[in-house]
């Protein structure tokens, strides 16, 4: 084989494009992640809820005031997409949408749904 | 829990999780617990209690497969790998109990 020196090397970030597919599964496995390490605090939230009439009142407050609502909506992102990126690799897994066309549709249908499901929780939780 | 089992595993957890979510968000929806009373009482209620604890245990174990995958992928060095892959599993364990213990003092 000729080696020819003067290929493009494309290792520049500005020229290297993800294909949207790839991207979502890094989504998925970030949000994941994030998922794992926000347990504890959603498990103490539920804890302290059902310890007493204080306890409850002050999760509904933490929750309700801007800063709480905004954290709250953006994990409600993160979950909504790992759920409609999960439900498409459970499609994938019984041979869903698998061709490269399909599967970039699924895609951006994932990432749609996970705007719009957030949407709804915004506006009624507002 | 490797291969075949954990891939299963893993799956037939996230369709538990993502079904009872949808049950419990819609019920949460139709009869909005305003108070903290109403919202004990709901928790406690034996299905409710029951259902969530299998949606924790469910959890620990979708959680556990998957860090274990992004731990096994991303930490190379092999004790830190083992660090990284105990901790993991005594922090879910704990979160398992807590939640246990929890359920367990509403339902009391």
């Amino acid at each position: 084989m000729k080696h020819n020196d003067k290929r493009p090397v494309f290792l520049s970030l500005a020229k290297i494009h993800l294909p949207v597919t790839a991207v979502l599964s890094l989504a998925h496995r970030g949000t994941g992640l994030a998922l794992f390490f926000l347990l504890p605090v959603a498990i103490y939230l539920l804890d302290l809820s059902l310890q007493s009439q204080q306890g409850f009142s002050q999760v509904r407050q933490l929750m309700f005031q801007p800063v709480g609502l905004s954290i709250m909506i953006i994990i409600a992102w993160f979950f909504a997409h790992h759920f409609f990126a999960g439900i498409r690799y459970l499609l994938i897994d019984v041979d869903i949408g698998v061709d490269a066309k399909a599967s970039r549709h699924s895609a951006w249908l994932v990432i749609a749904s996970g705007i719009v499901a957030v949407l709804l929780v915004a506006l009624m939780l507002r | 829990m490797a291969g075949l089992r954990a891939w299963l595993l893993q799956r037939l957890s996230a369709m538990y999780m993502g079904i009872y979510l949808l049950f419990f968000i819609f019920y949460l929806l139709i009869d909005t617990p305003r108070n903290y009373t109403e919202w004990r009482g709901m928790i406690a209620t034996p299905w409710v209690a029951l259902s969530m604890m299998l949606f924790f245990v469910s959890l620990l174990i979708h959680a556990w497969v998957g860090i274990r995958d992004v731990i096994i992928d991303y930490v190379h060095n092999p004790a830190l790998r083992l660090f990284k892959l105990s901790m993991t599993g005594l922090a879910l364990m704990v979160c398992g109990l807590w939640v246990l213990d929890i359920l367990l003092a509403v339902m009391k």
